[in-house]
């Protein structure tokens, strides 16, 4: 044992050997000063570029030093982030530098798809054996039975690839899962939709009702930016959810509505508002049509009744509604993001655009801005040779009046030979591209019986997520921060352009999304498509062309254009691209297409005793499945938890962190997961945040980390006007595991 | 609206500070119950033969560099709790006027010497000229001119002696006790709370090594002083607990119906403290042979005290409050 | 003023604050915490019974008190208090015997893999080149400001004028300088 005396003379001999100089000294007699350490992260490069953590597509700077890149920050410059982001936003190392990213082409090698058994081939033996099959294809079926699933910004050359092959069938889960039905129910109201990012001028509004939308955990940065700056200015929140959310705790008034009846909720608002006469009659006067069908049409949709439904007091919403009008035009009803609930979302959008409406939000500051945006011209190319749109996902193109894109369940029809086609040849092969169709979309086995019947699937992505393990293909794209991708305006509350460029060399022998689709189109004499030979000689031709400053924008990653006016405030004229180019509160669109030309109140199933409505939303650290691999990120939320009411559980013998699991009405199980018995939920319904419970052996971080609420979706109501599946309809028990 | 109904998440789960504090283990323990005891070695022997003359038990005549050893063994522990052991060298380029730990770094560098020369002076000569045998010849003038002194300034180096171990002792106390973050320890009580447990774990230990009649006795009377101010001082400190604010209130719930009540009740107080005391005053009152039975059990306690004290207070922080 | 007499504080304002943790992730690549780490983290507390509940949502850190005990207690001085109040820890003078662990009444330290104990320094480094904090700087909410509480001028000063403030636990007496608005 050594004397902590003799310890001194041993480390003071160690220290004097390898130290030199009257800096030892000082040292050695605790005279030397404390300085300020600093981590060093500072990059010795800084390179300016946009996200893809989410789809937000917010302005970061990345610091790179020493060749790694060891933070991301707000770029002060770019309009959406302000300098600021999320969580998701700095933890782009986290995806960059994942061990677990796919790092070589992967052919499968055994003829079961679904178990992740490849090999590692070279580029030029993956691109052929694709390219072929892709050719093969065409000959045998025709280039329209090939279809692409994209979901994120460099898709955009997998869909000009899929346009010169002559395919339209481009869809995206973002659309039929996701944002379609509002799209669809603004654009039958207003004549446009909302996009992404929703043109939503929440930092003006002064006050703000939210419809189970969960600013906060949902982190589109801009808009909790903006959600933030009104709270800040004093603005009141309003917030309709069974659960007890973060933007609930900023809320004035909070209604804990019952599941499923939200439109009833509206309609009584709207009862009131026209009853009360508290609408903007001048905007209506000026801009919409069918304001006395629509007062005809609310007269026995009243408190009274909607309590039935609602469970909320009739009081209660009376004092509520005349508050959302008591602020208007600067009172924002949110249109929500994910939208696809109970299968009557289009009219339930169709609800709140009409409650905007009445309220003269549309085009008016502190509600919807009409975006303006910097245009950049194409890069000189040969017309496709096919219509880019088709309708192969839905044959009898009456089926889904109002979808106007692609829907990808529609697509998984397609594909199962018979199912929805009488005649003809099913879709025979799928390029997917960054989307994990095994967790974006509903009836997972569904979803797989159709992907046995392919030829050939091709998977782009940057992580084994499932869905790869179906895949022939695997190719393995470059990170966000390793690529150029194509340049394009986003429309926004003022004009600006951003660039995608890369920050760092591609890591292992990844590729950038266009080396791959056009190294593709060679392969299948497209080459013509593709008359460039680097998308970032590419993006600069088009943006000098445009007549923008490309050196500023390579260097300050975004430019800025002038304001021009985006309200009626800043003078803007509004015009609305309606068949009666005017606001349509009466559709006659929808009444010609044998629907409801006003929002119909239609009552859902609810859960039986014992049951609960499952329902799921987001984490503000995750982009649901996609980054739940992402170790820097899952620093702070590693796994999902069943948010079950306290007294609920009470009554059930659970405990706060018990380990449940989840059962639905079809009998399937989730994984075990941790239960948060919580007040902060109604009693007949269960949250969980999405993306987690992978099962992705390659997914090392993440498989087996809380439980897969989309496997629990085996049941969806279809909305009959714009084709999405809402996917909130499933019941769960809560068994312990 | 029900504000008492709480729910209370944090995303902090840093290693050693979450869901509790977890900073101290074994190490620690050992180190306070070693230190303390080596406080009692010293202090009850110096007291010994400033009082009554040289005592004739043998352990006296090295019970100072057994004490030494035992105190090398529990700065080794204490060493084993360093994250960053390299710097330890640091504690001794400065002198943290406010900082326990400074001192008792300190404290312990005069522990040594101070209980070198009080040893030499304990042995006899052929002990001295042993101790001579291992100084190396170049510093054989110092160390004759050091034994001189030792046996010479005998009743300078005893007080002195006396007073460093009381310092030693209530400093591994007041170690604890000055951390006000951990309301467990919020207590100015701790430093003679550890005092006495250290002179009664001193004195179990040289009981232990088995003491002439004489000797034993006057030990075994100081012990039951130590052993009833201590149970006082346990008392008073739940009291000041008991009757304190808030977080002074959860302190003291913590060993009145807490999770630490159990154990503080059972191997503290009843084991280590009330059996020991009775059966030192039944021994002595019905001159009934002395077993070694009742040292064992103020070591058992003594180490638990140290123990528990360690694991309550680093689990009674702030945030804990319900 | 004189830079000695600088008084750095931060206010966060609980009813912006959405608790996304931008802060703490910011936090890490900023200052290179290690994994399993975190300098600041988020507390969300929800007062009350279904369906009357209130939420509070706060970024917590190093309060970087007036009258820090963890400075007191530090035996070697590795704690000490730099520029404008800052508590810091010099990792080179530090033994990681974690009595300013013991001793800090919000647990805001924790030992770095490396030995030393570690916590936030209010982005010093940053401070002095005229930039924010990480955590400030990437807060999407404008929940966080940092400043100069002794100077009246500082955007600090004005909101803790104008807006009611509380601390955690004042009665742990180290005068923290992280304020909570309410």
């Amino acid at each position: 044992m050594t004397s902590r005396r003799e310890f001194i003379k041993i480390s003071g001999a160690t220290v004097g050997a390898a130290t030199v100089g009257s800096g030892f000294v000082n040292k050695f007699w605790g005279l030397d000063r404390d300085a300020v350490e600093d981590p060093n992260t500072d990059g010795d490069k800084v390179v300016p570029t946009f996200c893809e953590l989410c789809f937000w597509k917010c302005g970061v700077l990345a610091h790179v030093r020493n060749g790694r890149v060891t933070k991301i920050v707000g770029n002060p410059d770019h309009p959406l982030s302000r300098g600021h982001l999320c969580p998701r936003g700095t933890g782009g190392m986290g995806l960059l530098y994942d061990p677990d990213r796919l790092k070589k082409p992967l052919l499968r090698r055994s003829n079961k798809r679904g178990g992740q058994d490849f090999e590692e081939v070279s580029w030029a033996k993956a691109l052929d054996f694709t390219a072929e099959k892709l050719m093969k294809i065409k000959r045998d079926c025709g280039p329209d039975k090939v279809a692409l699933f994209s979901h994120g910004y460099g898709g955009s050359f997998f869909k000009h690839l899929l346009f010169a092959y002559g395919s339209g069938n481009v869809t995206a889960p973002s659309y039929g899962q996701c944002r379609g039905p509002r799209e669809v129910g603004f654009n039958l109201t207003f004549g446009s939709s909302l996009g992404s990012p929703e043109v939503l001028d929440i930092e003006n509004s002064r006050v703000l009702t939210l419809i189970g939308s969960h600013l906060g955990e949902n982190m589109h940065n801009t808009q909790v930016q903006d959600f933030a700056r009104a709270i800040a200015k004093g603005a009141e929140v309003v917030v309709v959810d069974p659960r007890f959310s973060t933007a609930a705790g900023k809320a004035r008034h909070w209604l804990p509505i019952k599941p499923g009846t939200d439109l009833a909720l509206l309609l009584a608002w709207m009862h009131v508002i026209v009853k009360e006469e508290l609408y903007d009659a001048a905007y209506l006067e000026k801009y919409a049509t069918g304001l006395p069908e629509l007062r005809k049409h609310l007269e026995d949709k009243t408190p009274e009744w909607a309590f039935t439904e609602t469970t909320i007091p009739p009081e209660k919403i009376v004092e509520t509604a005349r508050f959302i009008a008591g602020a208007r035009p600067a009172s924002l009803v949110h249109p929500g993001r994910h939208t696809t609930w109970y299968g009557d979302d289009t009219q339930r959008s169709r609800a709140i655009a009409i409650l905007n409406a009445l309220l003269g939000s549309w085009g008016r500051r502190g509600g919807i801005f009409i975006p303006a945006s910097m245009p950049v011209p194409k890069y000189p190319c040969p017309d496709y040779a096919a219509p880019p749109k088709t309708a192969q996902d839905h044959p009898d193109g009456t089926v889904y009046p109002f979808a106007d894109e692609v829907l990808s369940h529609g697509v998984c029809d397609a594909t199962v030979p018979g199912k929805i086609m009488t005649s003809g040849c099913p879709i025979k092969g799928w390029i997917v591209y960054g989307t994990n169709l095994i967790q974006a979309l509903p009836q997972r086995q569904q979803v797989i019986e159709a992907a046995q019947h392919l030829d050939l699937m091709v998977a782009i992505d940057v992580l084994p997520a499932e869905i790869t393990g179906y895949a022939d293909v695997v190719l393995p794209e470059a990170t966000y921060l390793e690529r150029w991708d194509d340049a394009g305006p986003t429309p926004w509350r003022e004009p600006f352009l951003a660039i995608r460029q890369p920050v760092v060399d591609p890591l292992y022998e990844s590729k950038p999304g266009w080396w791959i689709a056009k190294e593709l189109a060679n392969r299948m004499e497209l080459g013509a498509y593709f008359p460039w030979d680097d998308a970032g000689k590419m993006v600069e031709a088009r943006l000098r062309k445009g007549g923008y400053d490309f050196d500023l924008l390579k260097a300050k990653g975004v430019i800025r254009g002038k304001r021009v006016p985006v309200t009626t405030e800043d003078g803007l004229e509004l015009t609305f691209a309606t068949p009666s180019k005017k606001i349509e509160l009466y559709s006659k669109r929808m009444a010609e297409a044998g629907a409801s030309p006003m929002p119909e109140y239609t009552r859902h199933p609810q859960p039986a005793d014992g049951q609960f409505r499952l329902l799921f939303g987001r984490t503000p650290t995750h982009t649901f499945g996609r980054t739940t691999n992402n170790r820097f990120l899952s620093e702070v939320t590693n796994e999902n938890e069943v948010w079950l009411s306290a007294k609920v559980a009470r009554e059930r013998g659970l405990s706060n962190g018990d380990r449940v699991v989840l059962v639905n009405q079809d009998g399937v199980r989730s994984e075990p997961v941790r239960l948060k018995a919580t007040q902060r939920i109604r009693h007949d319904c269960v949250f969980v945040v999405h993306g987690y419970g992978h099962s992705s052996p390659g997914l090392k971080f993440a498989k087996g980390r809380g439980m897969d609420d989309s496997r629990l979706v085996t049941k969806i109501a279809v909305d009959p006007l714009a084709g999405s599946t809402g996917m909130s309809v499933n019941f769960v028990t809560v068994e312990r595991a | 609206m029900n504000t008492t109904l709480l729910e209370s998440v944090t995303t902090r789960a840093n290693h050693l500070i979450d869901p509790g504090l977890a900073i101290w283990g074994w190490q620690i323990t050992v180190y306070l119950f070693l230190g303390g005891m080596v406080a009692g070695i010293l202090s009850l022997s110096a007291l010994l033969e400033l009082r009554h003359g040289k005592p004739s038990s043998p352990i006296f005549r090295t019970a100072p560099f057994v004490a030494l050893g035992i105190l090398s063994l529990g700065m080794g522990a204490l060493f084993l709790d360093l994250e960053y052991p390299f710097h330890v060298w640091r504690f001794y380029t400065r002198f943290q006027l406010a900082s326990p730990m400074s001192w008792g770094s300190w404290i312990l560098v005069a522990v040594y010497p101070a209980a070198f020369v009080f040893g030499l002076g304990s042995l006899d000569d052929s002990g001295r000229s042993f101790v001579r045998s291992w100084v190396p010849k170049n510093l054989e003038g110092l160390y004759d001119r050091v034994e001189k002194h030792a046996i010479e300034r005998r009743r300078e180096i005893l007080t002195g002696v006396f007073f460093i171990g009381l310092g030693l002792g209530v400093y591994t106390g007041l170690l604890l006790g000055t951390m006000a973050a951990r309301l467990q320890w919020n207590s100015a009580l701790l430093g003679p709370l550890f005092l006495v447990s250290g002179l009664s774990t001193g004195a179990a230990f040289l009981l232990l090594t088995g003491l002439h009649e004489e000797e034993r006795k006057r030990i075994v009377r100081w012990d039951v002083n130590a052993i009833g101010t201590e149970l006082v001082l346990i008392l008073l400190m739940l009291i000041g607990f008991g009757y304190g604010t808030e977080s002074a209130r959860f302190a003291a719930s913590n060993f009145l119906g807490g999770p630490y009540t159990p154990v503080f009740w059972s191997l503290v107080v009843v084991l280590g403290l009330v059996v020991p005391l009775l059966m030192e005053a039944v021994e002595a009152k019905r001159h009934l042979p002395f077993t070694l039975v009742t040292p064992a059990l103020v070591l058992v306690g003594g180490l638990a005290l140290r123990a528990i004290l360690l694991a309550a207070g680093q689990d009674s922080a702030f945030r804990l409050i319900p | 003023m004189s830079a000695s007499k600088k008084r750095y504080a931060m206010t966060v304002d609980t009813r912006t604050c959405v608790g996304c943790k931008a802060c703490v992730l910011a936090c890490k690549s900023e200052n290179d915490v290690p994994d399993g780490f975190c300098r600041d983290w988020i507390v969300e507390e929800v007062r009350g019974e279904f369906p009357d509940l209130s939420a509070e949502i706060r970024s917590e850190r190093c309060n970087h008190c007036s009258d820090a005990p963890c400075v007191s207690v530090c035996p070697t001085g590795a704690s000490n208090i730099a520029e404008g109040g800052v508590v810091l820890v010099t990792h080179g003078k530090c033994t990681g015997c974690k009595a300013c662990i013991a001793g800090c009444p919000y647990d805001a330290r924790y030992v770095h893999p490396k030995g030393y104990v570690d916590k936030c320094t209010f982005c010093l480094h940053r401070v002095q080149k005229g930039l924010q904090p990480a955590c400030v700087g990437v807060c999407p909410t404008g929940t966080l400001t940092l400043g100069d509480r002794n100077d009246p001028a500082s955007a600090v000063s004005q909101i803790l004028r104008k807006r009611k403030s509380k601390v955690n636990h004042p009665e742990s007496g180290a005068d923290p300088n992280v304020f909570f608005l309410v």
